[in-house]
């Protein structure tokens, strides 16, 4: 999986939590799920559930507290994808 | 200080009869029965295979909720006590304000008894599979009693008391009792009340156990909830939810608002379960108590009474209770006031009853009727002993009553009593 498919699975996952459309419009790897996106920090852990259900991995607490960013998802579950 | 008048001026209803104001009042009138054949229970092995279910399509819900608290919502209360909610909220005029100031003199009381127990169930599951990190955010508001309160108040943006209250099958008739106090005492000028109660074999189980549900009439749901009938064998469980908006008159007269009916006042108290009261069963003289000091607290006489709405299950406790009706206000035969029970029409609808039956006798009030009770044609010769038959209508009635009185009864040994007046 290149990383362009890897961010369009990653935008549909996130795109029902996001409260801000406009900045999920103009996503890029910089995008914070919660101060740009405004994704409740409650639902975090069910964008985690999704993407494991999505890539069918699993991510730790650790690698779960790093997935704060578009960049920083993205790289965790390159990781799991690649230990897979 | 005197007190202030509180007023009814929005309702909304999921019952097993209908799912909105208008098709439930159209079904109380015309004697249309919500219990129905329950296929998950026959295949559960349950004694009593029917039950009072809300019907409507999922995709109703999304007039309610967005797409992410529709995920994975497994709280049936939830979505009932929602629907009637919201609806309630808009009948009463009231917009849903996307201000950043929340209503500070606007509140949520809506009781429960248990909520969620479908998503508390798939949470067990996974607990127990060693799998509690795949519960996902919304475990803990689907499951907490006070999820309902929790999500109308965060959808209605309410800034004044918003809490769950819980007393059995009483919940529903504290809770406008509560919502009635805090207004007239000058704390809050709009309280949504109302009740809810999750539907399904998980909470029905445990009635079915107790073997206090009728198992007679699995193939002829409709005619199985008799209250005040000589055939009665216990009553049938229900779910749904009813919504009340309670305003003081002062802000209703000065929205211009439709104003429903009016609360004169009423009571709460429990039999200590003492003296014949017990975890299940009534003190009688507390429910006298109650009706008495709810009459009191009121500013009536017992005569004004035109008609009762009675707790009324289908067991043989309706006889102590039409008795306790009879002692508590002194009047029986044909001087006894109109009675009914919306339990033969919907069944019980545990924590929820006292809500639902309340928005049935306030439409009363409104439009002057009385409902009929099905299935007491055989009526039970104790009850037939104290209260004149005329006065237990079999059909619909036109009649402008001035002043109905509402009571609900719950395990406990609690009690609750409040009286509607027309306005």
């Amino acid at each position: 999986m290149n990383k362009e498919e890897l961010l369009s699975k990653l935008k549909t996952i996130i795109a029902p939590y996001v409260q801000n459309q406009e900045a999920l419009k103009n996503l890029t790897e910089n995008t914070d799920f919660i101060k740009d996106l405004e994704i409740n920090s409650a639902n975090l852990v069910d964008v985690i559930l999704d993407v494991e259900d999505e890539f069918d991995i699993e991510i730790d607490n650790e690698a779960m507290e790093k997935m704060l960013t578009v960049k920083a998802s993205i790289e965790v579950i390159e990781n799991k994808l690649a230990i897979k | 200080m005197s007190k202030r008048r509180v007023v009814i001026t929005g309702l909304g209803v999921v019952s097993p009869n209908g799912t909105n104001v208008s098709d439930f009042n159209k079904a109380i009138q015309d004697g249309t029965s919500g219990i129905r054949s329950i296929e998950k229970l026959k295949q559960l092995k349950f004694s009593c295979q029917i039950a009072g279910l809300p019907i409507y399509k999922l995709d109703h819900l999304n007039n309610y909720f967005n797409s992410i608290q529709l995920r994975g919502l497994q709280a049936s209360g939830m979505e009932y006590g929602v629907i009637a909610g919201i609806d309630a909220w808009k009948d009463a005029g009231l917009s849903i304000s996307d201000s950043d100031t929340p209503l500070w003199d606007a509140g949520v009381i809506f009781g429960t008894g248990i909520l969620g127990v479908d998503k508390f169930r798939e949470a067990i599951y996974k607990v127990d599979e060693g799998n509690v990190r795949r519960l996902g955010s919304t475990t803990v508001t689907q499951t907490m009693a006070s999820g309902i309160s929790a999500f109308l108040g965060g959808m209605l943006g309410c800034g004044n008391v918003v809490t769950t209250n819980s007393s059995a099958c009483s919940t529903g008739t504290e809770a406008i009792l509560m919502a009635y106090d805090r207004i007239a005492s000058g704390s809050a000028e709009i309280i949504l009340a109302g009740s809810t109660s999750d539907s399904g074999p998980y909470v029905w189980g445990g009635f079915d156990a107790m073997r206090i549900l009728p198992y007679k009439y699995n193939d002829c749901p409709t005619k199985a909830s008799r209250p005040m009938s000589a055939s009665a064998s216990g009553f049938v469980p229900g779910s749904g939810a009813g919504a009340l908006v309670i305003e003081s008159l002062e802000n209703a007269q000065k929205r211009g608002t439709t104003i429903y009916a009016e609360i004169l006042g009423g009571h709460v108290n429990s039999g200590g379960q003492r003296n014949g009261g017990s975890m299940t069963a009534p003190n009688n003289e507390a429910v006298q108590q109650c009706i008495i000091r709810a009459i009191e607290n009121s500013g009536i006489q017992s005569n004004d009474i035109d008609a009762i709405n009675g707790h009324l299950t289908a067991t043989i406790k309706d006889s102590a209770e039409i008795q306790n009706w009879c002692k508590a206000l002194g009047r029986q035969g044909t001087d006894f006031p109109y009675i009914n029970s919306l339990k033969s029409l919907v069944g019980h609808c545990l924590a929820a009853s006292g809500s639902i039956e309340s928005v049935a006798t306030i439409l009363q009030l409104k439009e002057n009727f009385i409902f009929g009770n099905i299935n007491c044609e055989d009526l039970h010769p104790e009850i037939q002993s104290l209260v004149d038959r005329d006065k237990i209508p079999t059909k619909t009635l036109d009649f402008s009553a001035n002043i109905i009185a509402k009571a609900s009864f719950g395990f406990g040994d609690v009690n609750a009593c409040v009286i509607f007046k027309k306005y």
